[in-house]
């Protein structure tokens, strides 16, 4: 297990590198000033830019300039978003929680459907529920989320009147901002409005979320039937069924564990194109998440702002595949072998 | 594993559990008792700043001027007379150089947590407010920049000699000379009275530039919240002098993008939405309302008169006739505008109904070119503002649509936009030919028309992109200033539209409408009757008879229990 760490470890140290490379580059290749795009000082006075060129090294070689950027990187400093001339750290801070929620939610919608829908078409495989199944999965799946979005707001918000099209709470209720995730801020508040509070922060984080959950699901449902239909084939399903166990007893106390382990391996894979699908619905639904203040620094070409969120937003990813690798490998003793990442 | 497995299931039921209760507390009359007391508004922008002294931006004075702040006058009814407001009453002295205002006693300033009055509103706090403006040395006068553009496009501190104080509660203001508009002022969303205490305090702390972030002033609102570009949360000032208002909580949802406001005003997320598209939606739910004013507004085509071919004013006239003013109407602004006469809207008591409007007659106009000399036509720029006002919704639309109708008579037009600020500039060194641009009148004096868009001094600083300047309407419009005989002033004013009609250095198009939408259990008026808004007497009617026996917990401000 060590080794399966240690291993991890340098994968994660590596490809960091690779990615402070890549968002170190893009100052170069962005028109303008390199040391304005690493700060984004773009109303920096001639001292102050005497200041910056000496703390990013500019006079010295291009490694130098690298190790100097990286440095501000790890010491959190990611220079200012030139749109709105605030730190770039603060903005994150504030902003990458609300993305984090609204994934993990829609996440954990996308397993809660996808997974025993999965199941269901395998157990009765190559039979009209599984077809119908299928079937739906495919449609969904061809479902543009942008497009998805509005319709939701079209029938959901505005012709029903059911739930709320935007933010993520109403503005009515004053939510100290403690931890960034608006569920757990409500919950610590003393907010004589607490509940009324919570209940209309889960009414604004449905639509997005079913919106960004039903790509996923349907992916869910593929790989949890995958495998299902390869479980419920091997040996010692078989061996259980001759022994006499009932069907019930088969499929709940050894299929399906069997079968989750395989598709917690595809959740960290899956969460990527999750965050993906979240900042697109973040623009629809007006939530204010990193993906849509990404989208809006790419509309207003703040470019310091561009490159520090894609570094944060790949770092973080990089960080749940990790993750999700460790709780394979921990409910999986066959994985630790593995000698690459996967 | 069983434990895994035994998680999964109890999650899954709680998750369900979870949606069927969230869904149905949607409709939990709680939430709606708190709703009840709050107004959201989906406001267009941002403000600045939270002083209106500061800012001309129509969407500045709108989050500021009637909910944190008071004037000394105002203006009330239909008719736009004045009406005292922090001032009881006012006198002006025969030559019309002295006018003295008397004060109310009872008026406190706002609490909040970053500052608690301990004295009632008095002189000092107005010498403040209008020495900030008018003394160049003033210790406050250089903070936010230093630039007062209303008052400094009516020459504020050169029409203002001085300004006294009689007692603590009278204060008179001494005139170089009598000024009709002087009173119009006073009256604007941007005349409004900042607190003295206030300002010493943060001169005390070495944190001036705070006066105008963290607002004080004696509204019926006070600065709980602001986060740019998301949202002003505002509580109600408890001790208001003309009573409290209604509703507790007054939030404005900073939404930019106007789907975006039509969205949240139909799926009820705002209670009132400004400037709202798509008109016809609203109308036809019948839980919503479109309510219009016809602000004091022009939307004007205006003509470069210092550069070829425009300095002739026969060009101008065949340009002017053959521009079908009334398909701008139908097709810019919907049909929500009138169609304008003159400079001045119709709805101005100084509107002469005899003033002949320049029709639309390609004839005539291809006649006159020839006679002009360009029976060839020729090729000419129009600048169309980039952005969306309420005088002209759309400028890029109303180009092509001049375009195409300039292209009957024979002359070729390009269409040219910038960035806001980088167009203001480039009009303001008179690159352009003509230009699409639209004014916004501050108050309703005729005067706030003619001087600020068509005066020779307005050619050299100010609004004046047409840099057409007539010695004879500039007398005119000095004329009809020192008289305060409403018949005779209405005579200058119908010579002044007479010259401009003669001369043509811009073609008025439409005076627009300002929307609003709201939904229809927000009760009172919110537009003023020209162009702000004000929240002071909105309340909202339960739209659940059960909710009234719930009694909540008041909002309450930590700071000022």
């Amino acid at each position: 297990m060590l080794k399966f760490t240690f291993r991890r470890l340098s994968l994660f140290v590596f490809t960091m590198l690779v990615l402070t490379l890549l968002s170190f580059s893009l100052s170069f290749l962005f028109p303008g000033d390199t040391v304005i795009n690493h700060s984004g000082q773009i109303n920096a006075t001639p001292t102050e830019l005497v200041q910056l060129n000496k703390a990013y090294q500019m006079d010295k070689g291009l490694f130098t300039q690298y190790v100097a950027y990286v440095s501000h990187i790890l010491s959190g400093d990611f220079g200012q978003s030139m749109a709105s001339q605030s730190p770039i750290r603060d903005e994150i801070i504030e902003l990458l929680p609300a993305t984090i929620e609204l994934s993990l939610v829609a996440l954990l919608v996308a397993m809660l459907i996808g997974i025993p829908l999965g199941f269901i078409a395998a157990i009765n495989h190559n039979k009209v529920s599984d077809n119908a199944i299928l079937s739906m999965a495919m449609l969904g799946y061809s479902i543009p989320v942008f497009w998805l979005g509005l319709l939701a707001i079209l029938v959901f918000s505005i012709g029903l009147g059911w739930l709320p099209s935007a933010g993520q709470i109403s503005l009515l209720f004053e939510i100290e901002l403690v931890t960034g995730i608006q569920f757990i801020d409500i919950l610590l508040s003393d907010s004589p409005y607490k509940w009324q509070a919570f209940s209309d922060a889960s009414a604004h984080i449905i639509l997005p979320a079913c919106v960004v959950a039903l790509a996923p699901a349907t992916i869910f449902i593929r790989l949890s039937r995958a495998a299902m239909i390869e479980v419920l084939a091997t040996s010692y399903i078989r061996a259980a069924r001759a022994k006499g166990l009932s069907f019930k007893q088969i499929i709940f106390r050894h299929a399906i564990r069997n079968a989750l382990i395989q598709i917690i391996r595809h959740v960290g894979l899956q969460f990527a194109n999750l965050v993906t699908l979240a900042m697109v619905t973040e623009v629809i639904f007006s939530w204010p998440g990193i993906g849509r203040w990404l989208i809006e620094s790419i509309a207003q070409r703040d470019y310091t702002a561009i490159q520090s969120g894609l570094l944060v937003l790949s770092c973080f990813i990089f960080i749940i595949h990790i993750l999700t690798d460790f709780i394979y490998a921990a409910l999986n003793p066959l994985a630790r072998g593995n000698k690459y990442g996967s | 594993m069983a434990v895994l497995m035994m998680n999964c299931k109890t999650l899954y039921y709680l998750t369900i559990t979870t949606l069927v209760s969230v869904l149905t507390a949607c409709n939990d009359s709680d939430k709606l008792s708190l709703s009840e007391r709050s107004i959201i508004y989906c406001s267009e922008g941002s403000p600045e700043t939270f002083n209106p002294q500061l800012s001309t931006s129509g969407t500045t004075s709108d989050a500021t001027s009637k909910q944190l702040y008071n004037a000394l006058i105002v203006y009330k009814g239909k008719n736009n007379t004045l009406a005292p407001s922090l001032a009881r009453s006012w006198h002006v002295t025969e030559d019309g150089k002295k006018v003295t205002f008397y004060l109310r006693k009872d008026v406190s300033f706002h609490q909040t947590n970053y500052f608690t009055p301990t004295r009632l509103f008095n002189a000092d706090d107005v010498l403040f407010s209008f020495n900030r403006i008018l003394d160049n040395n003033h210790p406050f006068h250089n903070v936010s920049g230093g630039q007062y553009p209303f008052f400094e496009s009516v020459r504020f501190s050169e029409l203002v000699e001085k300004i006294e104080k009689i007692n603590d509660f009278t204060v008179r203001f001494i005139l170089k000379r009598s000024d009709s508009s002087f009173l119009a002022n006073l009256a604007t969303d941007f005349s409004i009275i900042l607190s003295a205490e206030y300002a010493k305090q943060l001169q005390h702390q070495q944190t001036k530039h705070e006066l105008d972030i963290f607002p004080i002033g004696t509204g019926p609102f006070k600065l709980k919240d602001y986060r740019v570009g998301s949202l002003i949360r505002f509580y109600r000032h408890d001790s208001y002098w003309q009573g409290k208002a209604k509703i507790e909580q007054l939030v404005y949802d900073i939404s930019p993008e106007k789907r975006n406001r039509l969205t949240k005003l139909l799926a009820k997320e705002c209670d009132v939405s400004s400037y709202p598209i798509a008109h016809e939606k609203i109308t036809e739910r019948d839980d919503l309302t479109l309510e219009s004013i016809t602000s004091l507004n022009v939307g004007y085509f205006g003509f470069n008169t210092q550069k070829k071919p425009f300095d002739n004013k026969l060009v101008r006239q065949a340009i002017s006739l053959a521009i079908n003013k009334q398909a701008i109407i139908d097709t810019v602004y919907q049909g929500q505008a009138a169609r304008a006469k003159s400079l001045l809207p119709e709805t101005s008591w100084a509107f002469d109904n005899k003033t002949p409007e320049l029709g639309y007659d390609p004839q005539k106009a291809k006649a006159l070119l020839s006679l002009a000399g360009y029976a060839q036509g020729f090729t000419m720029d129009i600048w169309a503002i980039p952005v969306q006002r309420a005088y002209n919704p759309n400028a890029v639309t109303m180009a092509k649509l001049i375009q195409a109708d300039l292209r009957k008579i024979g002359v070729t037009v390009k269409i040219i936009t910038y960035e806001w600020s980088t167009f203001l500039r480039r009009l303001s060194l008179g690159e352009h030919q003509s230009f699409l641009l639209g004014w916004t009148a501050d108050h309703p004096d005729p005067d706030n028309f003619f001087t600020p868009i068509l005066s020779c001094s307005a050619s050299e600083s100010g609004n004046n992109r047409t840099f057409w300047c007539n010695k004879e309407y500039d007398k005119l419009l000095e004329k009809a200033l020192k008289t305060t005989r409403v018949k005779e002033r209405k005579e200058y004013y119908a010579k002044a539209m007479m010259i401009i009609n003669e001369e043509m250095p811009l073609l008025p198009i439409a005076h627009s409408k300002r929307f609003q939408g709201r939904g229809n259990d927000v009760k009172g008026n919110i537009l003023e009757s020209f162009g702000g808004i004000s929240f002071y007497n909105v309340s909202k009617k339960p739209l659940n008879s059960k909710v009234g026996n719930v009694i909540l917990p008041e909002i309450t401000d930590k700071a000022s229990n």
